[in-house]
């Protein structure tokens, strides 16, 4: 394969990983940021598989394949995790955000509370 | 053979136990007992075997890298899996009636889930130490993150459990960065090995990228200013035997890997401008989390501050140990302070819990009248108080005046502004803790009596943090073995 393809593959991962990230960061719904993080995930994934082919060989470099199995079991615990505790967080707070609060100092938590009556 | 036996015990001992404390819950704290057991019964052997015969290597099942896993203890992975093994031996006895005070469901349930979590962290911290390559090394962070970010949720309410969905968040993301970084390390020198990366890695473009993106990832891991945001709600809503674990351990395991990236497989670009940004992150951790922890209202958030400004201590450590002249001075000392710390701050939020209580809250201003009744706490307060400010003959004291003389040999004395002043703000914070707790109101009113183990390991920890400055000279020598430069 010639070496512009893998420019092109590897230009791709870096963008899903950009993208994953950029949402990651700028969304507020649990469940997107979630997925955003495993948006990120897959362009790591699309790098490691692209430099498998590397080798000079007909065969593929192996390594990287095992890494990312490796990676993808993680990565579904990962989700398994973040989903659970997005279940949690809506149950507790009636909310599918986590606002950005003052350092969730306890204090500013019951003022507010206070203030709710 | 021994050392082999060592391997597979300190990684199976905790994570079998992890595995029966979840099958059998009503026995968790026995299981965990006897993991303390087996786990201080390895280390005894490998420090043995490492003290004797140097750097000690495992290949996992026989099989070699690349395919194969190698396990590998030299005195850097051997001092860190002793304090692992310290500071959860105290975890463990503080918990087995930290969970079982409260006779409600919740916190039957809160047991229950504690034990197996605590295991696997431990598990996951002992196989991180041991790990000699740097996709081991993102395969047992993440082990490493999952199980802290479930044990900040054990608390279970709602500021628990929002902390915890950031901490998870950027603990994710800051995985991936470091992953993405070792798939272009694998692309650029084929392998993943530390020591064949040690020989094989050449300053260019792709490493340069490649070593930005790892050390995004960790230092965000490892809560350096300004990635810490997330730290002081995480470790402050977190049961107090979390926070001890998180401050004292978690964050160290993304510092150790640090090092054996900067030090070790890419010391050939570790150049003296990347050291002094380090330098400079750390000098800004110091005065940022000391400023702030003066001003927080809770105890634990003082102290979950004071992590932030300590952590910036072992960054001092990248400028100082790069230059040849007393680099090691530097880097034994950063690494006593390492351990230093993080007895003190085990010490400090397991009195933190014992306060917590004792009189239901913790809100620093209202602590008079209350604390003079638990003294014992409040004198491990104090002593952990002592090593967290550096005073003689405290084991903080050893790793500060370590980091002085070498930055004294190097002539960068602008650390050593940085060093004093931050210790100065120490003492003005632990001081701010003790003298509310040695003024005496009127209607104090009556504490909840802590159960005695509590307050006993408390100090104990307290007691370690003093104490093992007194033999530095011990850490100093171990650390001698496999250092990564002659």
């Amino acid at each position: 394969m010639p070496d512009t393809d893998h420019r092109l593959y590897l230009v791709a991962g870096a963008a899903l990983f950009a993208i994953g990230f950029y949402s990651l960061v700028v969304q507020t719904h649990l469940l997107r940021r979630i997925m955003a993080l495993n948006v990120m995930g897959s362009g790591v994934f699309l790098v490691f598989l692209t430099l498998a082919d590397r080798t000079t060989g007909s065969v593929a470099d192996p390594v990287p394949h095992a890494m990312v199995l490796t990676g993808i079991v993680v990565a579904v615990c990962a989700t398994g995790l973040a989903l659970a505790l997005a279940d949690r967080v809506q149950a507790a707070t009636n909310k599918v955000d986590v606002d950005d609060g003052p350092d969730g100092s306890q204090d500013a938590t019951d003022a507010k509370e206070a203030r709710r009556g | 053979m021994t050392a082999s036996w060592s391997f597979a015990l300190l990684v199976l001992g905790p994570l079998m136990a992890a595995a029966l404390a979840f099958v059998f819950p009503r026995r968790g704290r026995g299981v965990a007992l006897a993991a303390a057991g087996i786990t201080a019964g390895a280390w005894v052997g490998l420090v043995r075997e490492v003290m004797a015969g140097g750097v000690q290597i495992q290949r996992v099942g026989g099989w070699s890298a690349p395919l194969g896993i190698d396990l590998r203890a030299d005195g850097l992975a051997v001092l860190m899996l002793m304090v692992t093994g310290l500071i959860s031996g105290a975890v463990t006895l503080y918990s087995g009636r930290y969970f079982r005070d409260a006779h409600d469901l919740e916190s039957a349930h809160r047991e229950r889930y504690f034990w197996p979590l605590f295991l696997f962290l431990w598990a996951a911290l002992n196989a991180l130490f041991l790990s000699a390559d740097i996709f081991n090394l993102y395969v047992t962070l993440e082990l490493l993150g999952f199980a802290a970010v479930a044990l900040v949720a054990l608390a279970g309410n709602r500021e628990a459990l929002k902390s915890a969905m950031r901490y998870l968040f950027v603990s994710l993301a800051a995985s991936l960065f470091y992953l993405l970084g070792v798939a272009l390390v694998y692309g650029q020198c084929a392998t993943v090995d530390l020591t064949l990366l040690a020989a094989k890695a050449q300053p260019g473009p792709t490493l340069w990228v490649a070593l930005a993106l790892m050390t995004g990832g960790l230092l965000a891991k490892a809560a350096l200013f300004p990635l810490h945001f997330w730290l002081p709600p995480a470790h402050a809503n977190a049961p107090a035997p979390v926070s001890a674990l998180l401050s004292a351990l978690v964050v160290k395991g993304a510092f150790y890997i640090l090092l054996r990236l900067w030090f070790e497989a890419f010391h050939s670009l570790n150049t003296p401008a990347v050291a002094q940004v380090f330098g400079g992150l750390g000098a800004a951790a110091i005065l940022w989390g000391s400023a702030n922890a003066l001003f927080q209202p809770r105890l634990k958030l003082l102290v979950a501050y004071s992590t932030v400004a300590q952590l910036g201590y072992l960054f001092l450590l990248f400028p100082l140990a790069a230059a040849r002249d007393g680099g090691f001075l530097a880097w034994s000392g950063g690494l006593i302070f390492l351990a230093a710390h993080a007895c003190a701050k085990t010490a400090m939020f397991l009195t933190a819990g014992n306060i917590l209580h004792a009189a239901g809250h913790d809100r620093i201003k209202d602590l008079g009248g209350i604390t003079h009744v638990p003294p014992i706490s409040t004198f491990a307060f104090g002593l952990a108080g002592l090593s967290l400010i550096g005073l003689p003959p405290s084991s903080g004291f050893a790793g500060k005046w370590l980091l002085l003389s070498a930055s004294l040999v190097q002539g960068q004395w602008w650390w050593v502004v940085v060093m004093l002043v931050g210790s100065l703000l120490a003492a003005a914070y632990v001081m701010r803790v003790l003298t509310r707790a040695f003024t005496r109101v009127p209607d104090a009113t009556a504490p909840h009596p802590i159960p005695p183990v509590m307050e006993w390991t408390a100090l104990a920890m307290a007691v370690l943090a003093v104490g093992f400055g007194l033999v530095a000279r011990w850490p100093a020598e171990l650390l001698r073995v496999g250092v990564p430069w002659p």
